[in-house]
């Protein structure tokens, strides 16, 4: 099969723990992304916040969805939980830089979009208004990303409650300026309809099941409570509610790509000008530089021919470094064998000459020995031929017989 | 002695059976009971509870539906806005209740702020300091040379605290806060808006809170240690099995089969707050209100005030003995005027306050 398109999108959920968000994610995206032997929260041992994604691929009529979730465990746990938002503002903005370096480059012909497009994020449905950890974070990430509020758990709440609850939001969310993500109109009248209606009750209040109930031989997702049963889905009106797949077709049929260019288009080159800004601006008009950003493609290659230089010089000069470091070892280890051996030489010479010299003495020795053991046959002889003389002598002068 | 408990009056001469057959045995010693609950109707009770949790979890509406009226802070407040205070606040409200014949004082402490900041470092010291404050003003009266005929019990007889029902386990704070309190009061824990949870999610998070607080060494209400008999035991432990109780709270009454019940409606179906298959609510009154009253009332009278009370007068003692030509700290003033002096148990508390008497003598 042959697919005609390949798409990203990367959604981030954040809220506190026991909200219900795994459940949802696992209804929206009808995936068992967060199965029952994920860790839940009772058995997570870290007690700092982490960012974990998970992608799963969804193929439905000649489009691939690469769908990247990106969880939060452990925000808005510990007792204090200021800077709890740090580590995902790190993890978009480490996105958004991947996404500057690609674009950067003189080769893009793969350009991955792994940034955030879209974060979900829970509130607790205490039925009285956002808590001071909700409304920092929001105004934290309401330039990043798109932030979508949900009401979590909504089955706690009657249907007034959910309307003076939603009402209090709107009005706090106004109070501190956050701007959340607006979804704009579709061309297409019937969707139209449904979702403006759905507009209109932002933040959306959810109910998420991943159990399977039968309600007058009808099979639903849902929960089941001594009182009753209660639907999953997303709360609109009083009493009236609509199944996950409106949510589900808000996101990925109709507002994906008005999510992606809102995040291309207004964050990332918020992220984008204040980076570059940043790194350029030297006490010069900032507007100028800004201007110089937007070079011509040789005056690009150029640079980055140069730069490549200079890496490769950069390169050459340590490994230059090196080499010459190492040379210098091993001369000195040379020298160092070197002089061991002279050494050993000169030693082995003085051994040499100690044992000469002894032999010279022991030779001496056996010299003089010679020398008086000759003396001694000399004298022995000369004792003989004296001893024979008188004896011829005595023989001569008459047989003594 | 044997004349005042002789029957004059016929109740006790009802309730006695042997009255015909024994008479002369009969001495009469059970009229005391009567005597007693005529002076309790006289003199009425005192209840201080204290409710603690994170805002939104229907802590107002709980304290409503217990004693079936308005006795909140929520309802009091003149001006009921949603405001989350800078930092905690304790406020005690209290109201005069009245049922058939007999009268109760009851206070609600109630602690706004309470882990609703992003940093809720330390948020248990105000409350800790509170009621540390409720034993010093008691044990001040008790000290009295000059005491009054009964002194006014403004201590914390239970502390109600709130879990959320996220459904997992307890949070960092919930376990801090309560291994701490649970030393100094009786703790009742309760899961809040009970009605998020299914029967499964309950039974689940129920038994991993339970795991939580033996590993942590928690002891709430009702204390194991404080069993007195075998009868008392049988009756806690199966108090303890239930802990905490998952309650609803609610303050509207709704009609269900021709009956008026308080309860919360919604699209699905209507939870009704006194039905035991819907909530626990019904078992949470009964032991705060029906059964377990006096004995939370004793365990804080005779257990808490008095560790509280040794701690104090140890540490005046101590302080005594390092300074012998002063006066102890802790001397009562001699013209009987009660002197209310709420300071933390430290070593600098205990000096200012003997620098403040020592000039009397």
């Amino acid at each position: 099969m042959i697919f005609l398109c390949i798409v990203t999108f990367v959604c981030l959920s954040s809220g506190e723990s026991g909200l219900g968000k795994s459940t949802l994610i696992n209804s929206l995206f009808l995936t068992d992304l967060y199965s029952k032997d994920y860790p839940g929260p009772s058995q997570r041992i870290k007690k700092t916040v982490q960012v974990e994604q998970s992608k799963v691929l969804i193929k439905e009529g000649g489009v691939q969805l690469t769908l990247t979730i990106v969880d939060t465990p452990g925000f808005g746990d510990a007792v204090d939980n200021s800077n709890c938002w740090q580590p995902v503002i790190n993890y978009i903005d480490s996105k958004c830089e991947d996404f500057l370096n690609a674009e950067s480059r003189v080769n893009r012909r793969s350009m991955p979009d792994n940034r955030v497009h879209c974060c979900l994020y829970f509130i607790a449905p205490s039925g009285h208004g956002l808590k001071p950890l909700d409304i920092e974070f929001m105004k934290r990430l309401h330039d990043k990303v798109n932030v979508i509020p949900l009401i979590a758990k909504a089955d706690t709440l009657t249907p007034e409650e959910c309307q003076l609850f939603k009402k209090q939001i709107m009005k706090e969310i106004q109070e501190h300026k956050i701007k959340i993500y607006e979804f704009p109109d579709t061309e297409d009248d019937e969707d139209n309809k449904l979702i403006r209606k759905i507009k209109e009750k932002m933040p959306l209040a959810v109910v998420g099941s991943n159990v399977v109930i039968e309600v007058n031989g009808k099979k639903v997702r849902g929960r089941q409570y001594p009182w009753g049963v209660a639907e999953e889905g997303i709360f609109v009106e009083n009493g009236e509610h609509c199944d996950f797949t409106v949510l589900r077709n808000m996101l990925i049929r109709t507002h994906m790509q008005d999510l992606k260019d809102v995040t291309n288009n207004f964050h990332y080159e918020n992220y984008r000008s204040k980076k570059l800004a940043a790194v350029t601006c030297n006490g010069v008009d900032t507007t100028k530089t800004k201007g110089q950003l937007t070079k011509s493609p040789l005056a690009q290659m150029e640079e980055e021919r140069r730069e490549h230089v200079m890496k490769m010089k950069k390169m050459e000069a340590e490994m230059e470094q090196v080499f010459e470091m190492k040379v210098k070892e091993k001369k000195q280890k040379l020298k160092d064998s070197e002089a061991e051996l002279e050494r050993r030489h000169e030693q082995m010479k003085r051994n040499l000459e100690a044992q000469y010299k002894e032999l010279e003495e022991k030779k001496r020795v056996f010299d003089d020995e010679k020398l008086h053991w000759e003396a001694q046959q000399r004298i022995l002889e000369q004792q003989k031929l004296d001893a024979s003389k008188t004896m011829e002598k005595n023989k001569k002068k008459g047989k003594i017989f | 002695m044997s004349e005042s408990a002789k029957p004059h009056h016929p109740s006790p001469q009802v309730k006695g059976e042997k009255t015909h057959a024994s008479d002369f045995s009969y001495v009469g010693i059970d009229a005391i009971l009567e005597q007693m609950r005529r002076k309790a109707m006289k003199q009425g009770f005192e209840l201080n509870i204290m409710v603690v949790g994170q805002s939104g979890l229907g802590k107002s509406t709980l304290m409503n539906t217990l004693f079936k009226s308005k006795v909140s802070r929520k309802s009091v407040q003149p001006n009921p806005e949603e405001r989350i205070p800078k930092t905690i606040e304790i406020k005690s409200i209290s109201h005069d209740i009245e049922e058939k014949g007999v009268r109760m004082k009851l206070t609600v402490i109630d602690t706004p702020g309470f882990g609703d900041h992003i940093n809720n470092e330390n948020c248990w010291q105000p409350i800790m300091k509170f009621i540390n404050d409720q034993y010093e003003a008691y044990l001040q009266e008790e000290i009295n040379i000059n005491r009054k005929k009964r002194i006014p019990d403004s201590r914390v007889h239970c502390c109600i605290y709130f879990i959320p029902p996220t459904g997992h386990c307890l949070r960092p704070l919930d376990v801090e806060f309560m291994r701490r309190l649970s030393k100094v009061v009786n703790i009742v824990p309760v899961i809040a808006k009970a009605d998020t949870l299914t029967l499964e999610e309950r039974d689940f998070f129920k038994q991993t809170i339970r795991e939580e607080l033996r590993a942590n060494g928690i002891d709430v209400y009702p204390q194991k240690e404080f069993d007195e008999d075998a009868d008392d035991r049988m009756i806690n432990d199966k108090i303890r099995e239930m802990i905490p109780f998952a309650v609803v709270g609610s303050d509207q009454e709704y009609q269900v089969n021709g009956k008026r019940i308080l309860g919360r409606k919604t699209k699905w179906g209507t939870i009704e707050v006194e039905n035991i298959g819907h909530c626990e609510f019904a078992y949470l009154r009964d032991l705060l209100i029906r059964t377990h009253m006096q004995n939370i009332k004793d365990i804080t009278g005779s257990i808490h005030y008095e560790t509280y009370r040794v701690r104090r007068l140890n540490e005046s003692n101590a302080h005594f003995k390092s300074q012998p030509s002063d006066q102890p700290a802790v001397q009562p003033k001699a013209n009987g005027q009660p002197e209310v002096k709420p300071s933390a148990p430290q070593a600098n508390g205990v000096a200012a306050k003997h620098e403040v008497m020592s000039h009397e003598m």
